[in-house]
């Protein structure tokens, strides 16, 4: 049986990590609200991108447009958000699966353009090309840094040094679950129509389809990386919340076995005297 | 009233930055300076740099658009504003600065400058110093 100091050392140790990850959570808690707001708030811009783009796409049919029609090279590109912290449980770790664990994705054929430290040290082991390393965007995202990155990305693509591109992200469903999600940005697919909102045919244009396709094309890509960054720091800080969550009740968990550890040993001890202490009596009297 | 008046959505990434009821609606495009009245055809256009003027019932507002796009149908346009601010958001010494480097550079026409890039930077500057005077 371990004695009374080591279970209380071991005890006060575990109460000052169950401190801290309970700290983290609180952090994070006020940050994901933060977090989440702005995602909802830049949520109107992208429901209309999307609407428009598609009203666009369906008006002018299968056109021959650079944007439309897969390039020519094998290269793929492919923007991974992640975190520049850890802690925050499987969030980066999920992240990083989907493409790892993608078979349409080489190792040799991809380009990655990796915003947040986390998954760039992983992809950087497993050896893949990092194209960029983009830490600071993550911090607070702003549209023109956002802009920037869609500019050298539209220019490999124009350049023919890649023929696909695709953004890694998490989308926030909701405080507990997040759900990591690989989203192909160039060629643009030709968007599900069943929904309703689309303007049917009578959608006109200035400058013509083409020229419209050109401008608008970047201006919808930057707005889903955006809009996937916003998801992004909303998911870190949900992930980081229940992973300190649990490890705050874990530790309590903890606490508690050693705490009834340490009773016992006090009250053995306790034992041990008093059968010492009457056991010495005896032999005098 | 309800035919006279159109139903104006300005959204950026960041915000919704109006919404509301207009009569008319003004700002500059692509193709050159554009009113919309309700009513109007349905029409995709590309937003230049410029003054987006709000024709509402009792009065006018003035804004700095710079860049985004706007879909306009008979009775609703919803303007994707990238950059967008009103007059009181806008400072004018930087402005002022931001004017006089854009007219340096295309006046020296260094090499490799981008001409597309400066000419932008100079309509900007220049939307913004209009809207505040």
């Amino acid at each position: 049986m371990a004695s009374m100091r080591d279970i209380k050392r071991r005890r006060s140790s575990i109460q000052g990590t169950q401190q801290i990850t309970k700290a983290m959570k609180l952090v994070s808690t006020v940050k994901l609200q933060r977090a989440r707001a702005a995602a909802e708030k830049s949520q109107y811009y992208f429901d209309s991108m999307y609407r428009t783009v598609g009203s666009i796409l369906s008006r002018v049919g299968h056109i021959e447009h650079r944007y439309l029609t897969p390039g020519d090279s094998e290269r793929k590109a492919v923007v991974v958000i992640t975190s520049n912290r850890g802690l925050a449980g499987g969030y980066n770790s999920n992240v990083v699966k989907l493409i790892t664990r993608n078979d349409a994705l080489k190792k040799e054929d991809l380009d990655v353009y990796a915003i947040g430290n986390k998954g760039r040290e992983v992809f950087a082991r497993h050896g893949y090309t990092i194209r960029e390393d983009l830490p600071d965007i993550i911090e607070d995202p702003l549209y023109s840094e956002v802009n920037e990155l869609t500019a050298r990305l539209l220019k490999s693509y124009e350049n023919g040094e890649v023929g696909e591109i695709y953004l890694a992200y998490t989308f926030f469903k909701n405080t507990v679950s997040q759900e990591p999600r690989l989203l192909k940005l160039l060629p643009v697919e030709p968007l599900d129509q069943d929904g309703d909102g689309f303007v049917d045919s009578v959608m006109n244009f200035e400058p013509e389809d083409v020229e419209a396709i050109d401008m608008i094309i970047p201006k919808y890509i930057s707005s889903l990386i955006y809009g996937g960054l916003k998801e992004a720091i909303a998911s870190e800080n949900g992930a980081r919340m229940q992973a300190m969550d649990n490890a705050t009740s874990n530790a309590e968990e903890m606490i508690d076995k050693l705490s009834l550890q340490y009773n016992r040993a006090r009250q053995g001890s306790i034992t041990q005297e008093l059968t010492e202490i009457i056991a010495g009596s005896e032999a005098i009297g | 009233m309800a035919e006279k008046e159109i139903e104006l959505r300005i959204i950026t990434p960041e915000r919704v930055f109006y919404e509301g009821e207009a009569e008319m609606v003004e700002f500059n495009t692509t193709e050159g300076e554009i009113g919309v009245y309700p009513g109007h055809i349905p029409l995709t256009v590309i937003v230049k740099p410029g003054i987006l003027r709000i024709h509402e019932k009792d009065g006018e507002r003035i804004a700095a658009l710079h860049s985004g796009f706007a879909e306009i149908l008979p009775d609703k346009i919803s303007i994707l504003a990238e950059v967008i601010e009103w007059p009181d958001e806008i400072d004018e010494k930087r402005a002022e600065e931001a004017l006089q480097r854009a007219k340096e550079r295309l006046k020296n026409k260094y090499e490799n400058l981008d001409v597309a890039r400066a000419e932008t930077a100079l309509q900007r500057a220049m939307a913004r110093i209009n809207v505040i005077k």
